[in-house]
């Protein structure tokens, strides 16, 4: 579960926004729904609705921090989440049917609606993403699928339990839909995934609506902030910053690292992982804009720091040993990396730096620190690449 | 005999007149003389990964395997990061231009001009599936050690672990992985089963269920595995599977399917099989098992029907290992034969299994350029079996794999029926015998 520093961080991303009242007023909405941070590593869940926790049998406590994919199951289709996990990708609204999975590990369809959340100001980017779920009973499948229970069941197995299925089936809503399924499901393990159920209209509709009243709600609370969100990209001012598809995978990455962008007056940080703000000390929003002189201190060779700058200009790696401070003042020796990242257009959109502090005894699970290093240029030059190639809208490449 | 003239691509650095400097025979290649007093870093990986996250019973107390993002994040692109500042690839495939072209499906184009060597074009056979390993020609025991990234071996426990430097265990064939020197994406690598013991290119249960294991380490749906068959644009008889990182999905992996019906009770395994639908290359995607291996099984099984039926094939793994994609496929045989056009031939793409998944690596400018749905999609269609031919075969890969499609009711007696006399031996893959035909 996640730590108290975790929790504080989860709520934090509802309340630095929507202030303090948000979660009470999230509360009295009877919808299935949930809210994401695509900023956070992880994209973990900072809020489930009551309707939500209900309808799939877990505490409040279970769910936040984690990622949505701990609802999916065996049956899940893949090709669905495929287009959920590209949806997320490309910053765009998805509706689809899904087979989630309760706590107790019964299978249940839904139709999922996504939607991003947007800033109305500054940057544009997505500060949420809200997914809505609307129960989808199993009662519009039952004609077409009969059929092919009885062929699974064969003879007079299936007959019985095609039989009793239409019982319960007219018992729905009186809470047995519950029973029904364990009882179909149980013997084949994924019948229930192989035909999705059609969402009706009504339901279409019931999931649009559902979305757009949380998210004027989402806007009401976010005027008292004055970090305003909406429903709609706005164009961005200012300074692009990077998409929020890129930003969910530099959050996998654990290593200490920066990005900073050549093309932006004074090489700014673009990104710091979590590891470089637990190293140094500073929160994000004190390094983010700032070019990295200010690691530097007394002692600092200035002769390092024309390498860096040489191997820079020259578009090239380099590995150094440099004097750096913390926000306490603290010195340590930092084994820096520094690599160009190219986009998919080939060029160098971006430099990352990797920190490693000399003398740190840390478990590298077996690798050097050097490996270990290498493997977060890697990680951040596969993430640049793979989101500049996406046809989402973020960041259009200059 | 039907052979094409190809400019094989360089996957290894590897040269005869390399210059001697290490133990064994000199060169520290992946030979019998050297691997075996080598010391590899050694990934080990756990059982079947799957059976585990379904009773997600994670043991916190025991000490540390590494976490879920090791292998792919930080041992495999940290490995692969290390051979680039080492400069032992041909080019940094970073600095090739890559977009996604317009339309419906979203094609994949890359620019890749260093790809393509000037070397003479050398003569491939294409009308045999299955040929013997020939130590004469290139294989992978000539390799360098600095190209392999480490071994991939089973831990033999439910936990996956890492050591440095591993002394090769000499009673056992170790399995590598090692880098495509001409890479088409970042982490460009290939797995070698058994790399000692000179594995022609042909599919075995354990090989295919190895590269599954990849696969799951990885856990990642932009870390795919890919198989030619030889007849289907593999470039070297020793057993191979190629992998890369690409961070954006794949048209094929976006294509709708449809569930092929199974007769009940012949799939206890749970595997789905389903047919791609609206895709320019016929195939079958398969899903569900309730492990690895009875997934990779049943793939597997597939496989060797097909090569031992001389039908061309390649294979996706995608999805970490959850979906596979099985694509018989023709287009070297219409090579030979002359059938196919020489606008498709001039721009030189080999239609392998990263071409047939959406994913085109062009060697000209002038085509990258120009590069249109319509483009890719008349390419991937020489590819394709004709509906036919399709359905032929995947009678005999339902046949070799124990699963009887379940029809339609009015339709399906006569179908069954059809099938269950289906006992005869397939028949010889459509070419005249000992025709030679050259570019």
């Amino acid at each position: 579960m996640a730590s108290s520093d975790d929790r504080s961080a989860l709520a934090r991303s509802l309340t630095s926004r929507y202030s303090e009242w948000i979660a009470e007023a999230l509360d009295e909405l009877p919808e299935c729904f949930l809210i994401t941070d695509p900023a956070i590593p992880g994209h973990p869940i900072v809020f489930a609705s009551r309707g939500f926790l209900a309808m799939s049998g877990y505490a409040m406590d279970e769910v936040l921090g984690r990622n949505g994919r701990i609802f999916q199951g065996p049956a899940t289709d893949r090709r669905s989440v495929m287009e959920i996990r590209e949806a997320v990708r490309e910053e765009r609204t998805v509706q689809i049917s899904l087979l989630n999975y309760r706590r107790d590990g019964t299978p249940h369809w839904i139709l999922f609606h996504m939607c991003p959340v947007f800033e109305a100001a500054g940057s544009g980017r997505v500060a949420h993403f809200l997914a809505v779920q609307v129960p989808v009973p199993p009662r519009s499948r039952a004609r077409s699928r009969s059929r092919s229970r009885s062929r699974w069941c064969g003879g007079a197995t299936g007959m019985m339990l095609r039989a009793c299925r239409n019982e319960l089936l007219m018992d729905e809503g009186l809470g047995c839909s519950r029973a029904e399924e364990s009882f179909v499901e149980m013997p084949s393990g994924g019948v229930e995934a192989e035909e999705p159920p059609v969402a009706t209209d009504c339901e279409k509709e019931k999931a649009v609506n559902a979305a757009n009243s949380i998210v004027s709600t989402l806007n009401r609370y976010s005027k008292i902030t004055g970090r305003v969100v909406c429903g709609k990209r706005c164009c961005p001012v200012g300074v692009p910053l990077l998409s929020s598809s890129l930003i969910i995978s530099l959050g996998r990455i654990k290593q200490n690292f920066v990005l900073t962008d050549p093309h932006l007056p004074d090489m700014p940080i673009v990104y710091a992982s979590d590891a470089f703000l637990t190293l140094t000390g500073y929160s994000r929003d004190e390094v983010l804009g700032r070019n990295c002189r200010f690691l530097n201190g007394p002692g600092t060779s200035l002769e390092v720091l024309k390498e860096i700058k040489d191997s820079i200009c020259a578009g090239q790696a380099c590995s150094v040993r440099l004097l750096n401070y913390r926000k306490d003042a603290s010195s340590f020796w930092n084994l820096l990396h520094i690599s160009p990242i190219r986009d998919a257009s080939g060029k160098i959109a971006f430099y990352v730096g990797v920190q490693l502090e000399e003398g740190l005894k840390c478990s590298y699970n077996g690798l050097s620190p050097e490996m270990w290093q290498l493997g977060a240029v890697g990680a951040v030059k596969v993430a640049v690449r793979g989101s500049s190639l996406s046809a989402g809208p973020s960041r259009p490449s200059s | 005999m039907l052979t094409i003239k190809r400019v094989p691509t360089v996957v290894s650095n590897y040269r005869e007149d390399a210059p001697a400097e290490a133990a064994g025979c000199g060169r520290n290649c992946l030979g019998k003389c050297c691997l075996p007093v080598s010391k590899l870093p050694l990934y080990a990986f756990k059982e079947d990964p799957r059976s585990l996250i379904s009773s997600s019973s994670s043991s916190p107390g025991e000490d540390e395997a590494p976490p879920a993002d090791f292998f792919l994040h930080t041992l495999l692109l940290g490995q692969w990061e290390d051979r680039m500042s080492r400069g032992l690839f041909r080019y940094d495939v970073t600095a090739c231009e890559t977009k996604v072209i317009p339309g419906e499906h979203g094609f994949i184009a890359q620019l890749n001009e260093g790809r393509h060597l000037k070397k003479r074009p050398t003569e491939f056979r294409v009308d045999c599936v299955l040929q013997p390993f020939d130590p004469a020609k290139f294989n992978f025991t000539k390799v360098g050690q600095e190209e392999v990234l480490f071994r991939f071996e089973a831990s033999g426990s439910h936990k996956s672990s890492f050591s440095e430097r591993a002394p090769v265990d000499g009673t056992k064939a170790p399995n590598v992985l090692a880098i495509n020197v001409s890479p088409i994406e970042y982490g460009h690598v290939l797995l070698i089963p058994r790399v000692l013991d000179c594995l022609p290119q042909r599919i075995d249960p354990e090989s295919f269920l190895l590269a599954f294991h990849m696969a799951a380490e990885a856990a990642s749906p932009y870390f795919r595995l890919g198989y030619n068959s030889l007849g289907a644009f593999a470039t070297i008889n020793h057993l191979h599977f190629q992998a890369y990182y690409l961070a954006v999905p794949f048209p094929v992996e976006k294509a709708p399917t449809q569930k092929i019906p199974l007769v009940e009770g012949e799939s206890k395994s749970g595997v789905k099989v389903s047919k791609l639908l609206n895709y320019p290359v016929r195939g079958l995607v398969y899903e569900g098992g309730n492990t690895l291996k009875e997934l990779s099984d049943v793939v597997a099984n597939a496989c060797i029907c097909l090569q031992d039926n001389n039908i061309p094939f390649n294979v996706l793994i995608s999805d970490a290992g959850r979906r596979i994609f099985l694509f018989p496929q023709c287009y070297a045989e219409k090579q030979a034969l002359g059938e196919v056009s020489q606008e498709l031939l001039d721009t030189q793409v080999n239609p392998a299994v990263w071409e047939i998944s959406g994913h085109m690596v062009l060697k000209r400018k002038k085509d990258y350029e120009e590069a249109s749905e319509s483009y890719a999609w008349r390419l991937l269609a020489e590819v394709s079996l004709s509906e036919e031919r399709f359905q032929e075969v995947k009678a005999y890969i339902f046949e070799a794999t124990g699963l009887v499609e379940a029809e339609d009711k009015e339709v399906g007696k006569k179908e069954s029926e059809e099938a269950s006399c289906q006992s005869t031996p397939v028949g010889p893959p459509h070419f005249p015998e000992g025709c030679l035909v050259l570019h």
